[in-house]
């Protein structure tokens, strides 16, 4: 039953796949193949193991490669307050340009749509892409396959980008069903320096999908921030394919916030491939509702001297379900890497769950690396501590909550970003003392 | 009367731990509860400030006259009644000033008073520091977390001079001090003492009472009040051990 359920949402894929698309396109036509011989995630797949992604896209979406228009003229409600920011907007997978607000850019900094693109970066573009991402992802696939439109942003070399560019993805689902397909390309030259916020929200109570793709190359001693923000109020299925690879004595930073939506799946991948990297991965879900969400990440070390530090905590309430993977790879050669990862959870309901599961594969013999996974209820000793001091119920609660969570805010950097966030876990948790 | 207790029985689980219990006590006193380890004394000093844990199968407490038991924990702290703990919990991420920010306005809320601005917070905590000789520094931290054993009972002594209770109630607070910081902290008791607040000190042990000197001494053993007296009471069972307490109470 499930198999045949399987089989035929992958013929609607490949069916509009053919009817849409030239044959030209020699990697959209590999994608589908690829596709087509590994098929979609089933209850036996070991990476969709509790995410049953498929059985609820199978009932959600009704597979189409047309995008419905939208009206939607205001994106205030979605900016971030007093962040100066580059906007790039996208509303139902396309760029709009009446909507983004990028102004005039000095030389040394590219910021374009993928349609929009100038002769020579559409060269980068296309000698880039896919270039970083070896997913075997169903939906890495379907990505490159579908993608719509994606956007390029390139900092040359020495280049300290002072203002962070925000990548608002919109989907209007007012309407009738959306399904989007973008990506994202981001080019660090040696030294260069750009904090990206990535945000996604959605309207309208029509189902959504929507497949993220973004590849992210961080050169020699260049600096990379990335911040997702995932707080879409409606019927969104999303899975993202990230993947940033390093190059020697870079920095990357990455926080993702997941909030709301049906189901969130996060392939996360850093790739080390240089001496002298650092990276610092958090992340924060807090969940409730009948929300899925999924975070898989990958830490690959594969050159020597390295750190990486991993810390996602998770509050699941109601019947909210998390799920966490974190593998960390260090190869033969990687000596001396410190990889350390750590996930949290805090279940707040009987019928919250999660499922975490730390994944160490290590094939040197002189490094450093920990993992450790806890959940459990609240401290229920705390709680009183702080109820015998006068302090309600509900505001100790929430006072141990937002305790709990906020030392994943610890790497942002951006005031206002921070003020942001913090703004949103404290809406989420009821903060009020 | 500020706080009366009549035949108080509670239980944890299906264990029977109080079974009667009475006891009276006024503005302005101090009393000491003693008694040997599991006679019940923790329990009393829980059930009084609400700990869940226990269930409350008889009797009645009246504090200032209201039925305790109507009252949630916090609602209790705001009518006037401190727990001190025994064992402080630890709070990563929860610095002991925002603690107290919080606690001490919503305790004003709760009586109808505007809450504290920042300046007036800050006034009322320095003031009451040096109370306790308890340093900024370590009010800046997360509540409790990486504290000595006599840093944790400064604190919440430090908690009890900002809140100002009515009745505080000190479980086994000299357990893990040395003599240096006992002191301490029976002088910031001490200091806190006045007419109108009452003290209930629970201890196994007689050496707290020389620095907190009280004016009832109870002995507790097996979940009743077997013996009351003045501190010479406190000073014959330091002496003698609650042996002479056991065997009276087993002829009774």
């Amino acid at each position: 039953m499930n198999t045949a359920t399987e089989t035929s949402l992958l013929k609607n894929i490949i069916a509009s796949f053919n009817s849409t698309k030239s044959a030209e396109d020699i990697l959209r036509q590999k994608a589908i193949e690829l596709l087509e011989e590994t098929g979609l995630p089933s209850a036996k797949s070991e990476e969709y193991k509790f995410t049953p992604i498929t059985k609820i896209l199978e009932k959600k979406i009704n597979w189409t490669s047309t995008t419905p228009a939208s009206s939607l003229s205001s994106i205030n409600s979605f900016l971030i307050k007093d962040l100066a920011a580059y906007l790039v907007v996208l509303v139902n997978g396309k760029y709009s340009k009446e909507l983004s607000k990028i102004g005039d850019l000095q030389n040394n900094l590219i910021i374009t749509s993928f349609s929009e693109a100038n002769a020579s970066a559409k060269a980068t573009i296309k000698s880039h892409l896919e270039t970083v991402v070896k997913s075997e992802d169903s939906f890495a696939l379907i990505n490159n396959a579908f993608w719509q439109e994606g956007i390029f942003i390139q900092v040359l070399q020495n280049i300290i980008v002072e203002k962070p560019i925000l990548v608002l993805h919109i989907n209007d689902a007012n309407q009738e069903q959306v399904i989007s397909h973008t990506r994202l390309l981001v080019l660090l030259e040696k030294e260069s320096q750009v904090s990206i916020i990535e945000k996604s929200e959605s309207i309208g109570e029509q189902p959504c999908l929507h497949t993220f793709t973004e590849e992210i190359i961080v050169k020699e001693s260049a600096t990379f921030e990335y911040c997702k923000i995932q707080n879409d109020h409606g019927q969104i299925h999303q899975v993202s394919n990230t993947t940033i690879l390093q190059a020697t004595s870079s920095k990357v930073n990455t926080f993702t916030l997941t909030l709301d939506g049906k189901l969130i799946r996060n392939n996360l991948t850093i790739i080390i491939d240089g001496e002298q990297c650092e990276s610092h991965f958090n992340g924060l879900y807090l969940l409730n509702g009948n929300t899925i969400a999924d975070n898989h990440t990958v830490v690959d070390h594969q050159k020597p001297n390295s750190f990486s530090n991993e810390l996602y905590k998770g509050i699941m309430d109601d019947n909210a379900k998390g799920v966490f993977n974190g593998k960390i790879y260090v190869r033969p050669n990687a000596q001396k890497t410190n990889a350390f990862q750590s996930n949290r959870n805090i279940l707040m309901s009987e019928s919250s769950t999660i499922n975490t599961k730390p994944q160490l594969e290590i094939w040197a013999d002189d490094v450093k690396c920990s993992h450790g996974c806890t959940t459990g209820q609240l401290d229920e000793e705390a709680l009183f501590y702080l109820q015998a001091r006068g302090i309600p119920h509900q505001s100790a609660k929430s006072m141990l909550l937002y305790a709990f969570a906020l030392d994943v805010l610890a790497s942002i950097k951006n005031e206002n970003l921070k003020t942001y966030l913090d703004q949103l876990i404290s809406e989420r948790l009821h903060k009020n003392f | 009367m500020m706080l009366s207790i009549k035949n108080l029985q509670a239980k944890i689980g299906k264990k029977q731990i109080l079974n009667g219990i009475d006891l009276q006590v006024n503005a302005g006193e101090v009393h000491a509860i003693m008694g040997p380890n599991g006679s019940g004394k923790s329990t009393l000093a829980s059930v009084l400030a609400g700990r869940e844990d226990y269930e409350v199968t008889e009797g009645e407490v009246l504090f200032n006259g209201k039925n305790l038991f109507d009252f949630e924990p916090s609602d209790r702290a705001a009518e006037g009644i401190f727990l001190a703990f025994q064992y402080p919990v630890e709070i990563p991420g929860v610095s002991t000033i925002n603690f107290m920010k919080t606690a001490v306005n919503k305790i004003r809320q709760y009586r109808g008073q505007s809450p504290l601005d920042a300046v007036a917070f800050l006034q009322l905590m320095k003031e009451k520091m040096k109370l306790v000789e308890i340093d900024q520094s370590l009010l800046s931290r997360s509540l409790n977390e990486g504290f000595s054993g006599g840093e944790k009972k400064r604190n919440e002594i430090f908690q009890m001079a900002m809140l100002e209770p009515k009745l505080s109630i000190l479980d086994e607070t000299d357990s893990g001090l040395d003599i240096d910081a006992l002191k301490i902290v029976a002088n910031g008791v001490n200091s806190l003492r006045s007419k109108n607040n009452a003290t209930i000190v629970v201890t196994h042990y007689q050496r707290l009472l020389d620095y907190i000197v009280p004016d009832f001494v109870h002995v507790l053993y097996k979940g009743k009040i077997v013996k009351s007296g003045t501190k010479e009471l406190a000073k014959e069972l330091e002496a003698k051990g609650y042996d002479w307490i056991k065997n009276e109470a087993a002829l009774v």
